[in-house]
């Protein structure tokens, strides 16, 4: 097929990304790339410009991509060229050069102007501005304010916002006196609030920059070249030369007359493309996307990536959603970071703020639902990252609200990833350094998956995972490219898993075999058949094809493999309960086997540490106990407090309750293990509050259920998902919990992570009220799993293990 | 390459599975794919010595159980070039099923 035509009208940093992202999919086999660009350079960081402005940077140092590679990618680019009219007809840009061009797909990314407010004296008699009047958006706006500065010249810039701040700080570096002339009340009010600002203007006032609030000008003063500003309280203030920077204009103008519905700005569907035409698309700042136009560089990032998708077919359901803004910057040596709302809005918003004016210290964050909607932070941004991270993503925040703010008791170990020495140690299981990753990436790594791959950082325990992708974006710039398979279910299969059980089920897939064969082009993937094993058992209960080898060799020997390739066999034992008797066999089991090691569990259990392969059916049979399943992603144990049977604070039959989940919940497989417990008081002294599921009794037999806890690699304080008034709503509502979280739930991924992922509102939302009307299909499927369990020790001891397993004896280990 | 040794019949690994057997005073372990290939290696993983037997097998990818680091079997190539490589061995199964070894060693050229 013959390529078609992609026009790009703009050339800045969203054109330029967006033709940097239809590249990365191919596209350069797809289209012919032709860009038109107003300025007569390559494309460069516009964001960069304040440093040019204050001497940091050359022009040279901003170009993002120089004009070489334009040629080496193929793209026609007419620089110095402004396109001044779309034929939608004959598909057809018009510039003012006379170039014409012909369309199969057009872009429209000519990003936004400084607006000039409609003040008396702006302009010269030509139109153009008055000599000595600068706006702040090109390279040219750049040059002509450093050729117009100089020590001892007083420099004026309209706008107190954050461009206009920029403005300043540079205007200074080059030895002017400078004032800045606002109009509203506080400097940077789209980011902070009065205090915020206030604090701010102390310190700039400290640096030596003049700050006027409240300043509407009415008129720029002088004949010929500007001398000075009125304004409407009457006063005046001289001045060499002027910057106004008071805000942006969307250059939508070209929508406008080529028949585009345009707003603020051109308006846009998901798919970035226009309301009006499927054959013209628009990213950046002329672009209005939910009635929303965005200023800032991070949603033009989104908006180029679904472009791109999408126009190339990578991906046609790829959807823009809108960005929240979160900005971190330092201005005027000050450091700060704002997300989101400055003010509270609504009666039930939460404000939790700490003001220290002295060291120009401010931290004020707006909580609604447990959620932050708003923060700011200046001074002090340790907690930035994270709650940054937080604000992004919605997640919940811990009750204690002081920890939002400050790092307590411990010294604060999150030191900013530009302070982290190269040595440090990043993934502590891998042993791999921040100098590492950056190597890797170096060598060409671009998703946190390859430097996973390559590095095997934050493939040992996963506790460094949110570190690894912070350092990781560092390196690459906040230029990271997402990896699709982080997505799938099983990175050898493109689909989620919501899709891949779709799949499954139509296809009526039985066996890992049969979804090799069906769905991955029959190429197995070693590490992908346990994940599959655990899905299909799911998806079927007891009515599948088990197939020994695709499970991980814990679920094939029904033990926990060690260090030296033996095993370890833990009896089960609901709640820590035991007698005497059990304790005897147990001990008799131990000396017949010579056991080297016996060992009381995190679970309240007996581990039989050192028995031998071949020895494993015969110490299972000795026992005459069920599995105790210490060793698969199942259900793994209860552990329990002693409760009300002597205790004298228990307040709820912790230990029957524990003895109930067991009963019923023993040997059922999940994404991940599951640890329960139960405490008879709110004491917890069982640790109810750290386990996936854990049940406290608080009185009146009432039972508390938290879910998502974790006290192991990551510690976290479990949800309450609800308050029941006995035993049966426990088991209903944690069974019904556990089913979601099997069906849902990520391989590998333990409640805790899930249940922020997906937020505990909408997992209370579907267990307690039926939200989605699957409860009682929930409660069916888990109720089928119970039914299904079979004890794999007993099958073993009754089939025999096979020849050659038991034949050999266990040399490995010790090396050959 | 000396004579071929019986060692035991395919149907005693299970497909897709690993075991370890004694030859001659060494263990080796046999693996034998789902897509009917069978190969020969060392029986310890040369990381910290796990049981490559009881790993998991993906095509001719062998993954240790205990670190998951992996190997191909055909070749002895460990995966991530940090790795040394495995020590692999002539097998085969005859026509009726037994499986025959041949030793010595040959050792994988690293890559």
């Amino acid at each position: 097929m013959a390529k078609q035509k992609l026009v790009v009208v703009g050339n800045g940093m969203a054109g330029a990304r967006a033709v940097e992202e239809v590249l990365a999919r191919g596209g350069a086999d797809m289209f012919d790339i032709f860009m038109f660009g107003d300025e007569p350079y390559g494309n460069y960081n516009r964001i960069l410009l304040s440093n040019v402005l204050s001497g940091a940077q050359d022009t040279e140092e901003i170009f993002l991509n120089p004009l070489s590679w334009y040629a080496e990618n193929g793209i026609t680019l007419h620089a110095g060229a402004r396109v001044t009219d779309i034929d939608r007809y004959a598909k057809v840009v018009i510039a003012d050069n006379g170039v014409r061009e012909h369309y199969d797909r057009l872009l429209i990314a000519t990003g936004s102007r400084a607006f000039m407010p409609p003040i008396k004296g702006l302009h010269g008699a030509d139109g153009s501005l008055k000599p000595g009047v600068f706006g702040f958006r090109t390279i040219d706006d750049c040059n002509g304010m450093i050729a117009a500065s100089a020590p001892g010249r007083k420099a004026v810039v309209i706008g107190g916002g954050l461009l206009g701040l920029e403005a300043a700080r540079g205007l200074m570096n080059h030895g002017c006196e400078v004032h800045v002339v606002h109009l509203a009340g506080h400097l940077m009010e789209q980011q902070l609030d009065f205090t915020g600002g206030t604090i701010l203007k102390s310190g700039m006032e400290r640096m030596g920059i003049a700050v006027h609030l409240q300043k509407s000008t009415t008129e720029i003063l002088g004949e010929g070249r500007v001398t000075g500003l009125a304004f409407k309280d009457g006063t005046t203030l001289d001045c060499d030369l002027l910057v106004v920077a008071a805000g942006i204009r969307p250059n939508a103008e070209i929508g406008h007359r080529a028949g585009l519905t345009v707003e603020r700005a051109i308006v846009v569907d998901d798919h970035m493309r226009s309301v009006d035409d499927r054959t013209i698309y628009v990213v950046g700042e002329c672009a209005q996307h939910r009635g929303r136009v965005y200023g800032l560089v991070a949603p033009l990032w989104d908006q180029a990536k679904v472009f791109a998708d999408h126009l190339t077919g990578r991906n046609i359901d790829a959807a823009y959603h809108g960005s929240k803004l979160a900005t971190k910057l330092k201005v005027m040596g000050v450091e700060l970071a704002s997300m989101g709302l400055t003010e509270t809005q609504e009666e039930r918003d939460e404000l939790v703020q700490f003001v220290e004016p002295k060291r120009g210290i401010y931290k004020k964050l707006i909580v609604r639902d447990g959620r932050l909607v708003g923060g700011i932070l200046m001074g002090d941004i340790g907690k930035a990252a994270y709650l940054m991270q937080a604000f992004d993503r919605d997640s919940p925040l811990p009750e204690e609200r002081l920890s939002l703010l400050f790092d307590i008791g411990a010294p604060s170990q999150k030191v900013t990833i530009d302070e982290m020495p190269a040595d440090a140690q990043v993934c502590n299981c891998n042993g791999v350094t921040k100098a590492a990753i950056g190597t890797c990436i170096a060598g060409g790594a671009k998703t946190t998956k390859a430097v996973m791959g390559a590095t095997r950082a934050g493939m040992g325990c996963g506790s460094c995972k949110g570190l690894m992708n912070e350092v990781v974006a560092w390196f690459l710039g906040g230029a990271v490219e997402e990896d699709p398979s982080v997505h799938y279910y099983v990175p050898c299969i493109p689909l989620k898993k919501p899709e891949l059980v779709a799949e499954v089920r139509a296809r009526n897939l039985r066996s890992v075999s049969a979804v090799f064969r069906e769905l991955a082009g029959g190429v197995e993937d070693a590490q992908s058949k346990p994940a599959l094993a655990s899905l299909l058992s799911v998806v079927w209960r007891g009515d599948y094809i088990p197939e020994a080898d695709a499970r991980f060799i814990n679920e094939r020997a029904h033990a926990n493999i060690q260090k030296d390739g033996t095993f370890s066999v833990v009896p089960p034992m609901a709640g820590g309960a035991t007698t005497p008797a059990e304790l005897r066999r147990i001990a008799e089991v131990a000396e017949k086997y010579n056991v080297p090691m016996v060992k009381v569990t995190g679970g309240q259990r007996i581990d039989l540490l050192g028995v031998k392969k071949e020895d494993l059916p015969k110490v299972w049979a000795d026992l005459g106990t069920h599995s105790g399943y210490a060793y698969g992603k199942t259900y793994r144990t209860c552990k329990s407090c002693v409760g009300t049977d002597f205790c004298r604070f228990g307040l709820g039959d912790s230990m029957k309750l524990a003895a109930q989940i067991e009963d019923r919940f023993k040997g059922i497989d999940s994404p991940h293990k599951m640890k329960l417990a139960t405490t008879g008081c709110p004491r917890n002294c069982a640790e109810a509050l750290i386990k996936d599921v854990g049940a406290v009794a608080i009185g009146d037999g009432k039972w508390e259920i938290y879910v998502g806890g974790a006290g192991g690699s990551h510690v976290r304080k479990g949800d309450l998902l609800c308050t029941v008034g006995s035993h049966e709503e426990v088991l209903l509502y944690a069974g019904r919990f556990m089913q979601l979280y099997r069906e849902e739930a990520k391989y590998k991924e333990r409640t805790y992570t899930w249940v922020e992922r997906v937020g505990i509102e909408r997992v209370r939302a579907i267990v307690m009220e039926d939200s989605e009307g699957i409860a009682a299909r929930l409660d069916a499927a888990m109720q089928e799993s119970v039914d299904a369990f079979i004890d794999p020790w007993k099958q073993i001891i009754e089939k025999g293990m096979d020849r050659a397993d038991a034949a050999m004896t266990a040399t490995v280990g010790s090396g050959a | 390459m000396s004579a071929e040794i019986p060692i035991a019949r395919l149907s005693d690994i299970p497909p897709g599975e690993g075991r370890n057997f004694k030859v001659e005073g060494r263990c080796i372990a046999i693996f034998h794919t789902r897509s009917g290939q069978v190969f020969a290696t060392q029986p310890d993983c040369p990381h910290k010595g796990g049981p490559l037997a009881d790993g998991l097998t993906g095509g001719t990818t062998i993954v240790c159980p205990l670190h998951e680091r992996s190997w191909d079997l055909a070749t002895g190539r460990p995966v991530a070039d940090s790795d040394r490589p495995l020590t692999i061995y002539p097998v085969r199964a005859a026509a009726d099923g037994t499986l025959l070894v041949g030793l010595p060693a040959v050792t994988s050229t690293p890559a």
